[in-house]
């Protein structure tokens, strides 16, 4: 985290000072929500743990168990919606812009409505921010989402975006719609994830992004295509082989346990995700079929002599073509309810076994660390023994300096696995309750199509009935 | 005067009927008897046809065919024979070639039993067998097992409605070959298959030239009636025949859709396996909810096909019927002529002109009786296709409304159970 020019307000005050009280700017919330006695007796035991001082970072993180405690006991009352995808410019340097409105009164922001525009990389730049800062502490960070070079070069290569065929039937315009609709939905609940987290939702960098008026300096090791990123996807590469080839001692069966149960999620989820692309997909065929059949009654219905029968047919034809329509209604369905929920969780889970791997490296660390200590003490015994004395001063100073590290990574690393565990808890909590809501909403909407349906059929029943 | 030959709603292929034998190779189905077709317009019921029972083996189909009559010409009065389709065929046939029916729209040939797809289908299942668990197998294998009851019933259904409308007709029901097929208790093939497609092939031969003759307008037609009557059907059984395939079409993806239903469901219960109680509840019964949205999509397409496909495909066949009579009609306007032309020369020649004026008036007779006749069929026809889309059509909006209201209603009661489930 940069500490320049531009840094984020507030980066000087020092919440990692022990007494908060002065200078918690934070008071007020903090207040507030104490006055409740379930959360201050519920907790058990507000743990007294001495705040990690890893320099390198992060001035900014606020790991204070207390506030995160009672941060979580309430939901941030903050809504965001991304909306009014709009192209600027032209041709390959042309982007797409967001509006991202929110809605809020939590303290932090100046104001309790404002909306600012933003472009895609603007969405990834604050992700990797936030990964950069929080990862390393435990925190769950909500996947960005993806990057698709063939979608985002479609959408520069078309004239204008976005406008559905007048018959509604799937065409390439279509398809490019539901490319940037799937885009601004997976965006809208991505800061919607950070705005409810406890801690994501009070960092500056996040604020800046909602409220700063300014474009934000443009990203570019976010670009698809540009050098960096492909400096980052090796880098990403190279993690991949320490995940396999590092075994750790796992000394806490809690961990264990989680990693096997998040893998059977993931493979349940996969299936769940691919059964239901399936279904949109036929669906969507049979929205396609159902318009040739109007068609062809629709010829029919020219050919046929009789007057109250021509029309009958005629009406046929557009009855089928209202249902083709219905068809892909709920085809979308299935997909942006139910199909892109399965795809947030499997990201999400993607960010879980991250912040896992994160752990990993710091029992790395710790045992590097330990590694380099016993060689010391070896080293300062060695000196003794050959009566070099200042070899042996040498090492004891070696020594001092490496039981600081061990010690202080040990804290990181008892650090991470607390905060992993509270994370792991509040997201279990967190997914059954958005499934829960997406079933219910996903049946919701099928419930109407039925209704629609009946409409339409209703309609024509006294067609029928007409022909004499 | 013709009944009408549209399925009647009785014949529900979703119906529950029990099969002895699962096993596909050798199913045997017991078609329930039924009242005679209500749409039978003959006051008497002096003959009475159904097939009362029909086996399903490897390659045949057999048809019990159970008559009931008070006709003397008949040697009992309630008697079964059983039936191949070819038989069937042969039937449809002799009529076809019968000069004294030329007038006549002959009711078309049931088709084929075809179980080709749906065998298909089920040993793919059987090859895909491990790549699905055990419930999703068992559940896909129970809607191609219905699928093929629904096949099997159709095609009986079909068979006996050809049957039903030659024994209703005034002038059919007295045709000797139709007693045959009915009494004679030994196989109608006896003949070696040979024998039979040739005779098959006489009678398909004759047709293709006379269409030669027709498209080839080398015989002018003489009515302005017969004329339109001409580009009417040839266009409408074109367009018929392009609605029913993209119909069909239309309603195997919509089985498909309903099928899709079972992956997600079964997956849904996986998930539940995975979860605490009260979301296990959730899933569990989210999961039924959609099992019981697929029976219900199944349900809408096999009703969209056997009340609007089927309805389609029979009268495209009987446009085609139609078509024929045209033609054997233009077959009778050109001996006529031939007849004419033979009478000019006669008399030129002063040379058996009374046998070739006999001829000659006879070719008119006859020419002009098939004219009429051919007129009120084609006549009647159209009021008989008439009748049976509007019957067609209502029914398939009652059956896709009630299932449309099903399904809501199911959505409706499941979001209710599922918001009280904590």
């Amino acid at each position: 985290m940069s500490a320049g020019p531009d840094t984020p307000p507030f980066s000087t005050v020092d919440i990692n000072n022990d007494s908060r009280d002065d200078e918690d700017i934070f008071a007020s919330a903090v207040q507030e929500v104490s006055l409740d006695p379930e959360v201050n007796g519920a907790r058990e035991g507000l743990e007294k743990v001495s705040i990690d001082d890893t320099p390198a970072s992060i001035s900014t993180s606020l790991n204070s168990p207390v506030m995160e405690e009672i941060a979580t006991e309430r939901s941030n009352n903050i809504i965001i919606t991304v909306t009014e995808p709009q192209k600027i410019g032209e041709g390959m340097s042309s982007y797409v812009a967001y509006r991202v409105f929110t809605k809020t009164n939590m303290p932090i922001f100046s104001k309790h409505e404002f909306a600012v525009l933003r472009r895609f990389s603007d969405f990834l730049g604050l992700h990797e921010k936030l990964t950069e800062k929080y990862l390393r502490s435990g925190r769950i960070i909500p996947p960005a989402p993806e990057k698709s070079i063939v979608g985002t070069t479609k959408l520069k290569m078309t004239s204008t975006p976005s406008t559905e065929n007048v018959n509604g039937s799937v065409s390439s315009a279509g398809v490019q719609s539901q490319f940037v609709e799937r885009r601004r939905a997976a965006l809208e609940r991505f800061l919607n994830r950070v705005a409810q987290h406890p801690v994501l939702s009070i960092d500056p960098d996040f604020r800046e992004f909602l409220e700063s008026g300014m474009d934000l300096p443009k990203a570019t090791s976010t670009s698809a295509l540009s050098g960096a990123g492909m400096l980052r996807l090796f880098n990403k590469v190279g993690e991949t082989v320490n995940k396999i080839t590092y075994r750790m001692d796992e000394a806490d069966p809690w961990f264990e346990e989680r990693a096997v149960r998040v893998e059977t999620l993931e493979a349940c989820l996969r299936r769940l995700g691919g059964a239901c692309e399936a279904l949109a997909g036929e669906r969507r065929e049979l929205a396609v079929r159902t318009h040739d059949a109007a068609r062809a009654h629709a010829s029919l219905s020219g050919a046929d002599p009789h007057a109250p029968l021509s029309r009958a047919l005629s009406h046929v034809a557009d009855l089928h073509e209202k249902i083709e329509n219905l068809r892909l209604e709920q085809s979308n369905t299935d997909f942006f309810i139910l199909s892109e929920h399965i795809k947030d969780y499997l990201g999400l889970i993607g960010s879980i076994k991250d912040v896992f791997h994160e752990r990993v490296k710091v029992f790395q660390n710790w045992q590097h660390a330990q590694m380099q200590l016993t060689k010391r003490r070896e080293n300062k015994a060695k000196a003794e023994l050959s009566n070099r004395p200042d070899k042996a001063e040498q090492a004891a100073n070696e020594i001092i300096e490496w039981e600081t590290k061990v010690e202080r990574n040990q804290q990181e690393f008892d650090s991470i696995s607390r905060v992993i565990k509270k994370e792991i808890e509040r997201w279990e909590e967190i997914r059954v309750d958005e499934l829960r809501a997406t079933l219910l909403h996903y049946l919701e909407e099928h419930m109407k199509h039925q209704a629609q349906a009946i409409r339409y059929w209703d309609a024509f029943l006294p067609e029928a009935r007409a022909i004499k | 005067m013709m009944q009408d030959c549209v399925e009647d709603s009785s014949q529900d292929p979703l119906s529950t009927v029990p099969i002895a034998d699962p096993a596909p190779a050798t199913m045997e189905t017991k078609v329930e008897k039924k009242k005679p077709n209500e749409n039978v317009s003959l006051a008497d019921n002096s003959l009475l046809v159904d097939i009362s029972d029909a086996l399903s083996e490897k390659e045949k189909v057999k048809f019990t065919v159970h008559t009931k009559t008070t006709l003397p010409e008949f040697q009992k009065s309630e008697f079964i024979v059983v039936r191949q389709h070819e038989e069937f065929v042969w039937l449809h046939d002799r009529y076809e070639e019968n000069e004294e029916y030329a007038g006549y729209i002959i009711p078309p040939a049931p088709p084929r039993p075809d179980f080709d797809a749906s065998r298909e289908k089920l040993q793919r299942l059987g090859e895909g067998e491990g790549a699905l668990t055990r419930e999703e197998f068992l559940k896909m294998k129970e809607e191609l097992e219905d699928e093929y009851l629904a096949t099997f019933k159709k095609t009986v259904a079909m068979h006996e409605v050809f049957l039903q409308r030659l024994a209703a007709h005034p002038v059919f029901r007295r045709d000797s070959h139709l007693r045959v097929f009915l009494e004679y208790e030994q196989d109608l093939c006896a003949k070696p298959r040979g024998k039979m497609d040739l005779i098959g092939g006489l009678v398909r031969s004759m047709t293709t030239t006379t269409d030669e003759i027709y498209l080839g307008a080398t015989v002018r037609d003489v009515n302005d009636f017969f004329e339109q009557e001409t580009s009417f059907l040839q266009e409408y059984y074109s367009h018929l025949k392009e609605a029913v395939a993209k119909v069909d079409r239309m309603t195997s993806k919509h089985k498909e859709v309903a099928d899709a239903h079972i992956k997600l469901s079964s997956c849904i219960t996986q998930l539940a396996t995975r979860e605490q109680p009260p979301m296990e509840r959730f899933l569990t019964k989210a999961s039924e909810t959609f099992d019981k949205c697929r029976k219900i999509e199944g349900r809408m397409a096999s009703d969209q096909d056997l009340k609007l496909a089927d309805t389609l495909r029979y009268y495209m066949r009987d446009a085609h019927a139609a078509k024929a009579v045209l033609v054997r009609r233009l077959r009778c306007l050109a001996a006529y002529e031939a007849a004419n032309r033979n009478l000019e020369k006669a008399r030129a020649k002063n040379k058996d002109v009374h046998a070739a004026e006999q001829g000659q008036a006879e070719a008119c007779a006859k020419f002009e009786q098939l004219s009429a006749r051919a007129r009120e069929e084609l006549i009647d026809f159209r009021t008989r296709r008439v009748a049976a889309f509007r019957k067609s059509l209502i029914e398939l909006a009652e059956l896709e409304i009630k299932h449309a209201r099903s399904q809501q209603e199911l959505f409706r009661k499941s979001l209710q159970v599922l918001r009280e489930c904590q």
